[in-house]
């Protein structure tokens, strides 16, 4: 596996893998305990994401007329596909980023970054995120924020609940898909990957004593 | 391009769980049979084979045993003043694709409703009179009862293979089971499954508190199980990839573990994949079906398929959409009240409380679908409507049912949703913490249901069906009086902390959380044919070959997993059916 350095983007142009970077690192910073997104090789999960059927809203319903103005309760209605919402809101934050603080996001220092990351996430603009967290539990909470200069327009609001659930889905997702490089994000919380099998661990309350498995059969 | 295939006695629409049930117990009786799938055919080999299937981004998060919005899809509004939007992207709930339908996905909750479920109307009135129902509350009996299905959901659930502890059976209590359950004629065919320390620390709270906690019925084998197709279950593994899955170990129940290879082996039974029925074409006096019309996707053409009989088994809101676009049935209209296809569409109301606990250690990832301890202590048949100022009910499972990480570590409220916080706060608490949540019914309003879109098209330029829906403040009282009532006990269990999500005053509904796939009606049964589109045997009152099977049915939503009662009645239809319209063919009511 070459450096992240050395990777050469499927689908970002250089300005764009600059910012994912910069946000993912923000999203799930390196320092504290567990690994953050850069050792972990999220952004390029989110690249090779977008390069495929995901990016493509391969499986979506993307008939029109669209209402991308429509209550974030009544689903995304946005006519662009995951691709062309993280294009047009980067290049969108950037040029805010540069009106702000003289540069783009990306070169702004970590404390800035997580400013703006703030705004967008507050923006009245912004969708809540797609994926629930309490499956079992019901509704999902509602965004509500204040007025910012990082309001997306309508057509790119779902971009930062997007970015968050991407950013963690690489975190979390088998290592075949790119990120969660060397499963170090199931050895910090304890989930045993493709293990698939744990007859004799019911109703047992002791910490599981083996590391995880990809599906690929790489073990950590 | 068009051609016609030569007639059969029996088509089915849909290749799930009625669709297998129905196609095996007619092809008994030598009929000539087609089942048509729109989507592809899945088989556990190769399709749920270990360990490609346990990959959570593909089948957890991307839905690949889902229904792709693309191909098939909704519009959805809260009332009928707004404009209704398509369902571009799944959320809220996930329909499924392909040969075995949700019958793959599901985590396999297998339940019986109480006897009051099938009579709701009738009990309400009887019990607390006509005035506790609210003025556009349309709930209905059902049209029959429950010791009439009792034989059919023994046949189910020894069919499928589940596992749990009886609570009664002929009349007598058993320890450990769920007392208030309707009287069985046996146990379950295998003993429950075993349980994690999170359901055994709520039973036994639960238990001092004077309720009556038993082991979540389960379609998860518990042990070896051979069924009367001489189809096998393996015992699960507890491997923690249940729902959205297809099951790697032969354990869940399924069209596939249960019946299909032993159906395929009928050469009266053919099936087609990739074949979306289009429409049911009607004779020209409309009194009965000619058959149907479907687009062969793989000769690009569409078919006309002549039948004696049409069974559509597809998804509920499908089934829904083909009788609204074949003219099966008068389209219920809202305004006036009358018509009956669309009518009485009804979700599910569940909430849930989250306890964090520091020091236990719950290894969320071993699991069964459905795993837990449950209680029915607060059921529909427990509470006084008008005491209590709603009608419905809830049962309360303690448990977890998978430890993926992508779809959701809890963390305490006030946890940022992303930064150093958010990282520090999925490693302290993976693994130490449950919930306790309840499952309960949601009645049906007159201005739920289902309809034509106006604007929306789908592939084939067919008009989308559209979705009216919303939370009604009854559903949210019973909800928030779960909520207390779990509350109560949640304290006894002495978590370290816990949180709450339960539907409140104001409530809309929305559609991106997954929150269920439990919709129900539009194509309701009943005792008649101005206010029910079939009849008590699941026969369409207009035209009698017709026959629509699955929980478009239910004139409500019971309080339980739906699969039990859609299979037990696929069985009763399948059962008059063969004994009694197919010696004369005829309205059977």
């Amino acid at each position: 596996m070459p450096p992240l350095e050395q990777y050469s983007p499927e689908y970002l142009n250089a300005a764009e893998w600059a910012f994912v970077m910069a946000a993912t690192a923000r999203i799930i910073p390196s320092d504290g305990d567990g690994p953050g997104a850069i050792e972990t090789r999220v952004p390029v999960f989110i690249d090779l994401q977008l390069a495929g059927d995901f990016g493509n809203a391969a499986d979506l319903y993307m008939e029109g007329p669209f209402r991308p103005d429509a209550p974030d309760t009544l689903g995304p209605q946005s006519p662009l596909t995951p691709a062309e919402i993280y294009r047009g809101a980067i290049e969108a934050i950037d040029t805010a980023c540069t009106d702000e603080y003289g540069s783009v996001f990306a070169d702004l220092d970590p404390t800035q970054q997580d400013e703006v990351l703030s705004a967008l996430e507050e923006s009245p603009s912004t969708s809540g995120s797609t994926q629930d967290m309490a499956e079992d539990s019901g509704g999902g909470a509602m965004n509500t924020g204040g007025s910012t200069a990082f309001g997306l327009a309508p057509e790119l609001k779902e971009f930062f609940a997007l970015l968050v659930q991407n950013t963690k889905e690489g975190y979390f997702a088998d290592p075949m898909y790119g990120g969660n490089a060397g499963m170090a994000a199931w050895s910090y919380i304890g989930f045993p990957g493709a293990r698939g099998s744990y007859a004799e661990w019911v109703g047992r309350e002791e910490d599981y004593p083996l590391g995880p498995v990809s599906i690929s059969g790489e073990r950590a | 391009m068009a051609r016609t295939d030569t007639k059969r006695d029996v088509v089915i629409v849909g290749l799930g769980w009625t669709g297998a049930i129905a196609g095996i117990e007619l092809a008994k009786e030598g009929l000539n049979i087609l089942a048509l799938e729109r989507g592809p055919d899945r088989s556990t080999v190769p399709d749920f084979k270990y360990p490609e299937v346990i990959d959570e981004l593909r089948f957890g998060i991307r839905y690949g045993y889902m229904q792709r919005p693309k191909q098939s899809t909704l519009t959805i509004r809260r009332s009928l003043d707004e404009e209704a939007l398509p369902y571009r992207r799944l959320g809220s709930f996930l329909p499924g694709d392909g040969v075995g339908g949700a019958g793959i996905h599901w985590n396999g909750q297998t339940w019986r409703p109480q006897a009051q479920e099938y009579r709701l109307r009738s009990y309400v009135e009887e019990s607390f009179g006509a005035d506790v129902i609210p003025e556009n509350m349309t709930i209905q009996d059902w049209g029959i009862t429950a010791e009439e299905l009792e034989p059919y959901y023994d046949r189910f659930e020894y069919m499928a293979g589940i596992s749990g502890q009886a609570g009664v059976v002929n009349g007598e209590t058993l320890e450990g089971g769920n007392p208030f359950e309707s009287s069985r004629s046996r146990g379950y065919p295998l003993p429950p499954l075993a349980q994690q320390p999170d359901g055994l620390h709520f039973a036994e709270v639960a238990r001092q508190m004077g309720y009556h906690p038993f082991p979540r019925p389960a379609a998860n084998a518990s042990a070896p199980h051979v069924n009367e197709y001489g189809m096998q279950l393996g015992p699960c593994n507890y491997c923690g990839f249940c729902a959205r899955y297809g099951c790697l170990n032969y354990s869940k129940s399924s069209p596939q573990t249960c019946i299909l290879d032993a159906l395929k082996r009928y050469e009266n039974f053919n099936y087609r994949v990739n074949s979306e029925v289009l429409r049911v074409t009607l004779a020209e006096d409309g009194q009965t079906a000619t058959g149907v019309t479907y687009w062969d996707a793989e000769a690009e053409e569409e078919v006309t398929q002549p039948a004696d009989i049409v069974i559509l088994a597809a998804y509920s809101i499908h089934n829904v959409h083909l009788m609204l676009l074949s003219g099966i049935g008068e389209p219920y209209d809202p305004r006036s009240g009358t018509g009956t296809t669309g009518k009485n569409y009804s979700y599910q109301m569940n909430g849930g409380t989250t306890m964090f606990f520091e020091d236990r250690q719950f290894n969320p990832f071993v699991a069964a679908g459905s795993s837990g301890m449950s209680i029915n202590d607060f059921g529909m048949e427990q509470i006084d409507y008008a005491a209590e100022g709603f009608i419905g009910g809830s049962y309360m499972t303690c448990g977890h049912s998978n430890g993926q990480p992508i779809r959701g570590i809890a963390v305490p409220e006030g946890t940022p949703s992303w930064g150093a916080d958010w990282k520090q706060a999925v490693g302290t608490h993976y693994g130490h913490s449950t919930s306790l949540g309840s499952h309960g019914s949601n009645m049906s309003y007159r201005d739920c249901y289902l309809d034509l879109d106006p604007t929306y098209t789908d592939p084939h330029g067919r008009p989308l069906l559209r979705l009216t829906f919303d939370w009604k403040d009854n559903d949210i009282r019973m909800t928030q009086f779960m909520r207390q009532r779990i509350e109560e006990i949640v304290e006894a269990m002495e978590p370290d902390s816990w949180q709450s999500s339960y539907k409140e005053d104001g409530a809309i509904y929305d559609v991106r959380p997954y929150q269920t796939t439990h919709n129900v009606g539009g194509a309701i049964m009943g005792e008649n044919p101005q206010t029910s589109s079939i009849n008590r045997f699941q026969q369409a009152w207009g035209q009698h070959n017709v026959f629509v099977l699955g929980a478009s049915a239910f004139p409500q939503n019971i309080q339980y997993n739906p699969t039990g009662a859609v299979g037990a009645l696929a069985y009763w239809t399948t059962d008059a059916i063969i004994n009694d319209y197919l010696p004369n063919p005829r309205p059977l009511v």
